[in-house]
């Protein structure tokens, strides 16, 4: 397979994303099935071929900064008809970790990645997810960043009718051991 | 037939109907499950979103669990959590330092022996044949879109399971217990996953246009077997209208609840009252 890299350093994201999505970027040869495919593409400010593409030109930065990268619902669908096997989803995966992890993520898309953190702490925290903790969690989070009152109310309606389904639980089933998931969590979060 | 049984965060929070139908239905039908003692949360979305690394380690725990039970198979019924499951698994099993170093950060040796299957492969190995047999009321008012979703059949070359562009598996049982099944465009298109919070309007817009091809295919149900796509077309079923303008109606049964109904199980013993969407 042949992955040799046209511009060593300007391409040290391509690199970085290679590795954390197992895959070979610089086999695309830009068909466009993945974003054909995609259900999200219509709205998207950069479609995953394109994503692709800047960052086999070394314009990683730009994919990192996209909007998109959030709006992914991880679907599988590029991945899954990408006649040349580039994992595209893991793609989309990877430049999701690092735009978080360079503080990069798109003000407008900011609130989807506070969700993934918001229940990324519960399950650190409860080892399973108990819902109710993680949408007043999410709920404040995203009050902190956007200051929209109607967001953090929006959803309060939705509890008498799930209470009415017997579907709200006030507690959630918790681990006994909950001190091996913080070591987990720890573990998998270092990058020495 | 006695499995291992990993429920997954969403069947015990408000997708426990999904747990009460599946649990009355494989009863009936003679399938015991066994619980994995000390289970954790297979990290979804969030997790391979946000930390590769932390999206092997918590399947990779879930599946040591499995292995100290010792399971030789285990129902994961969400198929977020089956496909996680697998994916991990397969990593394991193709690189020795990886396995090595899993087994050191989840704290137990991980093997990957165990076999996860969905809920249609568990109705599989029950078979056509005893399901025809111990069938009481033929299911012969429904219409049914069955609705595959994307985790269930992608990756193909993770979960190995059906027809990834066109999955026929839920239509044999659909056929076989007397329903009609439609054929349709949207039976592997996205609901809109686990976005339901995060970005409500990618959801109802999603699932407005899945909702919509069913019907215009004259299908007068949608079945399905993944929690996430149940709380996006049932539970949002009456904001999609609202918003759209539009009334779908369309009650959304789990496959477990189509499946029971046809065993003679009641409504009510499957959590078929608990939906947000009931019969018109």
């Amino acid at each position: 397979m042949n992955t040799a890299n046209p511009l060593p350093q300007a391409c040290a994201t391509a690199r970085v994303i290679e590795a954390l999505a197992h895959t070979h970027l610089y086999d695309c040869y830009q068909c466009g099935k993945c974003t054909a495919g995609c259900p999200m593409a219509a709205q998207m400010d950069i479609a995953p071929n394109r994503l692709i593409r800047l960052l086999q030109l070394g314009r990683g930065r730009e994919a990192l900064d996209a909007q998109s990268i959030w709006q992914c619902v991880s679907c599988q669908t590029c991945a899954t008809r990408c006649p040349k096997s580039v994992n595209c989803a893991g793609i989309m995966d990877a430049l999701r970790q690092l735009s978080m992890e360079e503080g990069r993520v798109s003000p407008a898309q900011r609130r989807v990645m506070l969700f993934q953190k918001a229940f990324l702490d519960n399950i650190r925290r409860n080892g399973r997810l108990h819902e109710l903790e993680l949408i007043v969690q999410f709920k404040l989070a995203g009050f902190m960043h956007d200051r929209r009152f109607s967001l953090l109310f929006k959803d309060a309606t939705l509890a008498p009718k799930l209470n009415k389904r017997k579907k709200l639980h006030l507690r959630g089933k918790k681990v006994r051991d909950r001190a091996v998931l913080r070591r987990i969590f720890a573990r998998s979060m270092d990058h020495s | 037939m006695n499995i291992g049984y990993y429920p997954g965060c969403a069947l015990h929070g408000s997708s426990d109907d999904y747990e009460e139908s599946l649990r009355a239905c494989l009863r009936a039908l003679d399938v015991q499950l066994q619980e994995i003692d000390e289970w954790i949360c297979c990290g979804a979305t969030a997790a391979h979103a946000l930390n590769q690394k932390l999206s092997t380690a918590l399947p990779a725990r879930n599946l040591a669990l499995a292995e100290r039970g010792g399971f030789g198979e285990m129902l994961a019924p969400c198929p977020m959590c089956s496909m996680q499951l697998i994916k991990a698994q397969k990593a394991l099993a193709g690189n020795e330092g990886l396995r090595r170093e899993m087994s050191g950060i989840v704290e137990l040796e991980v093997r990957g022996t165990t076999r996860v299957l969905n809920l249609i492969q568990v109705f599989e190995q029950v078979g056509l044949d005893r399901l025809k047999a111990a069938l009481k009321s033929p299911l012969k008012s429904l219409s049914a879109a069955c609705y595959y979703g994307c985790l269930l059949t992608r990756p193909p070359d993770v979960v190995e399971f059906d027809d990834c562009e066109q999955p026929r598996s839920m239509e044999a049982f659909l056929t076989a217990l007397g329903a009609k099944t439609v054929d349709w465009s949207y039976r592997t298109e996205c609901c809109g996953g686990g976005m339901t919070l995060a970005s409500e309007e990618t959801v109802l817009d999603l699932s407005h246009k899945i909702l919509s091809n069913a019907a215009a295919h004259g299908a007068n149900c949608l079945v399905v077997a993944c929690p996430m796509c149940h709380v996006n077309l049932d539970m949002k079923q009456p904001d999609i209208e609202r918003r759209y303008g539009v009334r779908h109606g369309l009650v959304i049964y789990y496959l477990s609840d189509v499946v029971g109904m046809a065993l003679g199980l009641p409504e009510s013993a499957l959590g078929i009252n608990r939906h947000f969407v009931g019969k018109a």
